[in-house]
């Protein structure tokens, strides 16, 4: 009974985010529900989207699973995106340069991925344990120059033999593509999958279970405490940077080597910004990582059928993850605040 | 020369307007993190509503506007709901980035009106001096409004030392009856209002017309500015000068050497870590001492109850 | 003029911090408020400055209900109050301190309100630099600006609480003047303390409470006695000093200059031994906090050589300290100690030398539940660190000490607790004394001081005024010493 009634807020939040994401349609014209009909077929209408939907799940779970360690230790790792980008990046140059068959490139290239991933992470984690600097600023400034990175190898060394375009660089070698399995007529993204649960699982043990985790929750909580009882905060803080960036990493790895099979400069498809967005729903657990996860990434791949079908922005997915998510936030904090009386702590001060 | 210089004046008024209004909101203890969409979806409204009405004027009003609801939803939820600022902030952000692409994308391409340039007659004659700083239009001579008003305000008059009381310590403002949650939530509100006339400026005023990336990420950048200056809002004048001239100097280089084009929108982004870098160095942090008379303008301690909630008990 | 409060109710949660309180000052007295902490003084006081509403009752001042809904009322009607910790703005001058939150003109004529500062504190006696910034006055001074500033506002009733926390003997009797200045002036001084001597020197009469509730009204002089009855509950008999011998040297000090901000001890020379509890006395900010720092490793020595137990410290780190047996406790409980939205059960965990990877939730548990009985803890295994009160914090705090601790570091050990929080808590400490824990801890509480430490170290002006035996030194010259002065 006092599940179902926590849940209320949420679903009135949810409710009320619908009926906003309803008035934004009716603004500009679109038919509601014909777009939410076609936002539910385009992620999960044939087999063959529901692959394409899965494959978009797993790297937002990796990178949801490692922002949620990089939460626990207090750390807003916007970072993210460059740390997804640079994993592709690194990913892309064992494909490229690295010869041999595919069980052994494909593990080498998720190595690579976590690596790329994990340095881009632990400098901005530096930046901000040694010199200060926010890693709201130190991360998003390597987003940026991650990006710049990637735009750069697409158009110059890497680029496509003879012509040099933002469209990518060649397609990988077959060794280099993550093997699909067949079933029901369409390829399923199986390792993916299977990379994306496996690291919420870990995430999940590693917070709950052991030692390492209740230190990084400590130290997320308040560092100076945690100092004084004898855990070394900053490589804690850089440990939370390393292992957040690792699996960013990994999703960039799984970007190139099973969804795009080659690097683009967009590669990061937006899902480590939108990993901050699942997080911060779940409530920086990662209990519920993976059905939010999923949520998401159903309106992120069913948006881009609004602009085939009806010419609308597929811009409006992310309105309605971001409203959704603010609205949540506002359902939670209100009903802790009805259940806590009207500002009245818990003792006298 | 004259050019150059009118040039990098004329490129940093909307980032000058902006900051002043991000320096407003964090001295009273609020942080405002939605900068970059806030500019962006204002810079969307005030061209959209400028093309139906036909009228600059009332695009920026619309812009101020937009920019005042993002940081009023801001200030609501962390005064009212005690939420997170950098979590709402960020997550406003995304929306509002992705609400300008949604709402926006039937007016790319399209012009609109601009605002007219109005040389102010007698200065614009001084030599060099008259063409720098007196040749343009409302939106530079409001920047200028900006530095100085929000520099007076702060250290000249009453509320202003009562502004940054709420935000060094509430609870010794609230003691001396100082109404602090109202003052920020309506300090927040107003700089909400001055980064949306700042994304007005981009699509009516510094370039004309409505595209995705129109405001070149600079909603984070001035965010760093304001850091840069230490909450000072001279020093984060010259912060927001510093980079225009870099703008400037990168866009004529780019005639020179074509290859700087693609690195362009990247420029600016180590740049920022390293002015960051730079003002939390302890070198930084002598220099400041050795000039105790100027410790406002050369302190970089954040007020000290930036980001808090306060509750009066 | 009188100062009417009737039936005044707050509840905080299932506390009732006020509980139908009611009593009348007259124009003109210096009237005590007198409990022990957590009696309930301090939510009275807030509710009459406004910075808490009641729930239910009234404040009439001169006849007149007073509407107090936030301190903008409380100052309108005339009502000041002076907080425990004065609520300045550290980075600010003086005289910005002063002007904000002033009425007036949109412009802020920084003149004008320098030559009203000048007036008012020359009137009073007080003098300041209006340039200088807060930071670096003394707390007797930040308190002096604050009653100059109360003042100029045209309060009629001035609330000090617990205003002798801090301040040099010097300052207190200085302060005292100023007070009884006040009241002769014809304002009502409500004087909030939990130390009968004080109240006993001060006041014309006394209101104490206990538990919420209003128990004893009296003209002074009263028998002390009847106080501490009537605060108590039952008459509190002071704890007999016990002492064990000491042992051999466990934290030895040779020339060691110490510098942390504008503190700097010069060629410091100190052996504490084995068992041996001493007590660091002082104004806050006198360069206790930078002796106990330096001794738990997190500054280093200038010059010099620190060892415990025979181990070479010097130059070791805050991590190398606490495996050669140091501990360190900051006053700040839930800043400094204790991690908030972790329970006990993690806290416990945390503070354990067990290093396995992974926790056993179970085991953790049970051995939360042990230390609770055995620390009398109100709480839960599961109970977050902010849950618990002071005491209970502090408790916690206790229980995380490692069993074989050569030295113990406290900073304000019992600050804010209840009298049997406290008192539970030198049980403890003075348990692991007699196991040979030397203790250092640092206090404002000059009962405690003289009750607990074989020696006293004073500090003044960031550096060590005087050392004395607890044989040779009472509560009146350590007064003195603290205000940097030596008794003729």
């Amino acid at each position: 009974m006092t599940r179902v009634r926590a849940a209320v807020p949420t679903l009135v939040a949810l409710a009320l985010a619908l009926a906003v994401g309803v008035a934004l349609l009716l603004v500009v014209g679109a038919p509601p529900l014909e777009t939410f009909r076609l936002l539910v077929e385009g992620s999960f209408g044939s087999a063959s989207k529901i692959s394409a939907t899965l494959l978009a799940w797993s790297p937002l779970l990796l990178a949801s699973a490692g922002l949620v360690v990089t939460f626990a230790a207090g750390l807003w790792n916007i970072g993210v995106e460059g740390q997804v980008i640079m994993g592709g990046i690194a990913a892309t140059w064992v494909a490229r340069t690295v010869p041999g068959p595919g069980w052994v490139l494909i593990p080498l290239m998720v190595l690579a991925g976590a690596v790329g991933g994990l340095l881009w992470a632990v400098f901005a984690g530096v930046l901000k344990t040694h010199g200060n600097v926010h890693e709201i600023f130190g991360g998003l400034g390597l987003d940026f120059v991650a990006a710049g990175l990637a735009t750069y190898l697409v158009i110059g060394p890497w680029k496509r033999a003879g012509v040099a375009s933002t469209s990518g660089t060649d397609i990988f070698r077959p060794e280099a593509w993550m093997p699909e399995f067949q079933a029901f007529g369409v390829g399923w993204p199986v390792i993916p999958v299977i990379l994306g649960l496996l690291s919420v699982l870990v995430v999940w043990m590693l917070l709950r279970g052991t030692l390492f985790g209740l230190r990084l929750k400590a130290v997320g909580s308040n560092p100076y405490s945690s100092f004084l009882l004898g855990i070394p905060t900053n490589r804690y803080m850089l440990g939370a940077f390393a292992i957040g960036g690792a699996l960013a990493g990994i999703a960039g790895t799984v970007q190139v080597a099973a969804f795009h099979h080659k690097l683009v400069p967009a590669i990061s498809g937006g899902y480590g910004f939108l990993g901050i967005l699942v997080v911060l729903l779940a409530g920086f657990s990662a209990v519920w990582i993976a059905p939010i996860a999923l949520f998401f990434v159903g309106i992120s791949v069913g948006s881009t059928q609004l602009d085939l079908q009806l010419g609308l922005d597929s811009a409006f997915g992310g309105v309605l993850q971001g409203i959704i998510v603010l609205f949540v936030m506002f359902g939670g904090a209100w009903s802790v605040r009805r259940a806590s009386g009207r500002l009245t702590p818990q003792e006298e001060p | 020369m004259e050019a150059t210089f009118n040039s990098i004046i004329a490129a940093a008024a909307p980032l000058i307007i902006a900051t002043m209004g991000e320096t407003i909101t964090e001295k009273s203890g609020v942080i405002n993190l939605s900068l970059e969409g806030s500019l962006r979806l204002s810079a969307m409204t005030a061209f959209a509503i400028a093309f139906w009405v036909g009228n600059a004027l009332v695009g920026f009003a619309a812009a101020a506007a937009v920019g005042a609801a993002i940081a009023a939803i801001i200030a609501f939820s962390s005064i009212r709901l005690k939420l997170n600022q950098i979590a709402v902030g960020f997550v406003l952000t995304l929306l509002a980035i992705e609400l300008a692409s949604f709402l926006g994308d039937s007016f790319v391409g399209e012009r609109g009106p601009r605002v007219p340039p109005l040389p102010i007659p007698i200065l614009s004659d001084i030599p060099f001096v008259g063409k720098v700083f007196f040749d343009h239009d409302l939106v530079v001579y409001f920047s200028y409004v900006a530095i100085f008003a929000t520099w007076w305000y702060f250290y000249r008059t009453r509320p202003g030392l009562n502004l940054q009381g709420i935000g060094e310590r509430p609870e010794a403002a609230f003691a001396r009856g100082i109404p602090v949650n109202m003052l920020r939530f309506w300090y927040t509100v107003l700089g909400g209002a001055m980064v949306g006339i700042a994304g007005a400026a981009y699509s009516l005023d510094v370039k004309l017309g409505w595209r995705e990336t129109l405001t070149l990420n600079l909603g984070w950048i001035a965010l760093a500015i304001v850091i840069f200056g230490g909450w000072h809002p001279l020093r984060v004048a010259f912060g927001a000068y510093l980079f225009g001239a870099l703008q400037v100097l990168a866009f004529q280089l780019q005639d020179v050497f074509p290859g700087v084009a693609q690195v362009l929108p990247i420029a600016p982004f180590p740049l920022m870590i390293l002015a960051l870098v730079f003002v939390y160095s302890d070198w930084f942090r002598r220099i400041g001492d050795r000039f105790p008379k100027m410790r406002n303008l050369l302190g970089s301690e954040a007020p000290a109850a930036m980001g808090t909630v306060f509750e009066r008990e | 003029m009188a100062l009417e409060i009737r039936d005044i109710h707050k509840r905080f949660g299932p506390v009732r911090a006020s509980d139908g309180v009611t009593f009348t000052v007259e124009e003109g007295s210096l009237h005590g408020i007198l409990g022990e902490n957590g009696a309930g003084k301090s939510t009275l006081m807030k509710i009459l400055s406004g910075f808490y509403e009641a729930d239910s009752g009234e404040v009439v001042l001169d006849g007149e209900v007073l509407h107090l809904r936030s301190p903008a009322d409380a100052i309108d009607a005339g009502i000041g109050m002076l907080h425990q910790d004065p609520l300045v703005f550290l980075p600010f001058t003086v005289l910005d301190n002063f002007a904000l939150g002033s009425p007036g003109s949109m412009r802020l004529d920084r003149k004008a309100a320098e030559a009203e500062l000048m007036r008012v504190s020359g009137e009073l006696g007080f003098e300041f630099d209006p340039e200088r910034l807060v930071r670096d006055l003394t707390v007797g001074e930040r308190q002096q600006l604050s009653i100059t500033r109360l003042l100029w506002l045209g309060a009629r009733v001035l609330i000090f609480d617990e205003p002798t926390t801090g301040i040099s003997a010097s300052q207190r009797i200085q302060l005292f003047d100023t007070l009884r200045t006040l009241a002769a002036g014809g304002m009502i001084v409500l004087f909030v303390s939990h130390k009968l001597e004080e109240v006993e020197a001060l006041c014309d009469s006394v209101t104490v409470i206990r538990r919420g509730k209003v128990v004893y009204e009296a003209e002074m002089p009263v028998a002390s006695e009847t106080l501490v009855e009537k605060m108590f509950g039952n008459v509190f008999v002071e704890e007999e000093r016990t002492t064990v011998p000491l042992g051999d040297a466990m934290l030895r000090v040779e020339a060691a200059t110490l510098s942390e901000g504008t503190t700097r001890i010069e060629g410091l020379d100190l052996g504490i031994a084995r068992s041996e509890v001493v007590g660091l006395a002082g104004l806050e900010g006198s360069g206790q906090r930078t002796l106990l720092r330096a001794c738990a490793g997190l500054i280093q020595p200038e010059s010099g050589s620190l060892s415990v137990d025979g181990i070479e410290l010097t130059r070791a780190s805050y991590r190398e300290h606490l495996a050669a047996g140091v501990h360190y406790l900051p006053a700040g409980r839930l800043e400094e100690g204790l991690v908030q939205g972790i329970s006990i059960a993690e806290h416990l965990v945390l503070a354990s030398d067990d290093t396995a990877f992974f926790v056993d939730w179970k085991a953790a548990d049970a051995r939360a539940g042990e230390e609770i009985d055995e620390y009398s803890i109100k709480g839960l295994p599961s109970s977050a660190a902010e849950e618990l009160s002071g005491g209970n914090q502090q408790r916690l705090l206790l229980a995380m000490i490692p069993d074989e601790v050569k030295l113990l570091l406290l900073e304000h050990p019992t600050r804010g607790l209840d009298v049997e929080s406290a008192a539970f808590v030198w049980t403890r400490l003075l348990e692991r004394r007699n196991h040979g824990t030397a203790t250092v801890f640092a206090s404002a509480d000059l009962d405690e001081l003289l009750n607990y430490s074989d020696r006293i170290i004073v500090f003044f002006a960031g550096s060590v005024f005087a050392i004395r035996t607890a044989a040779e030194i009472d509560g009146e010259e350590l007064g003195y010493l603290i205000g940097g002065k030596v008794r003729a």
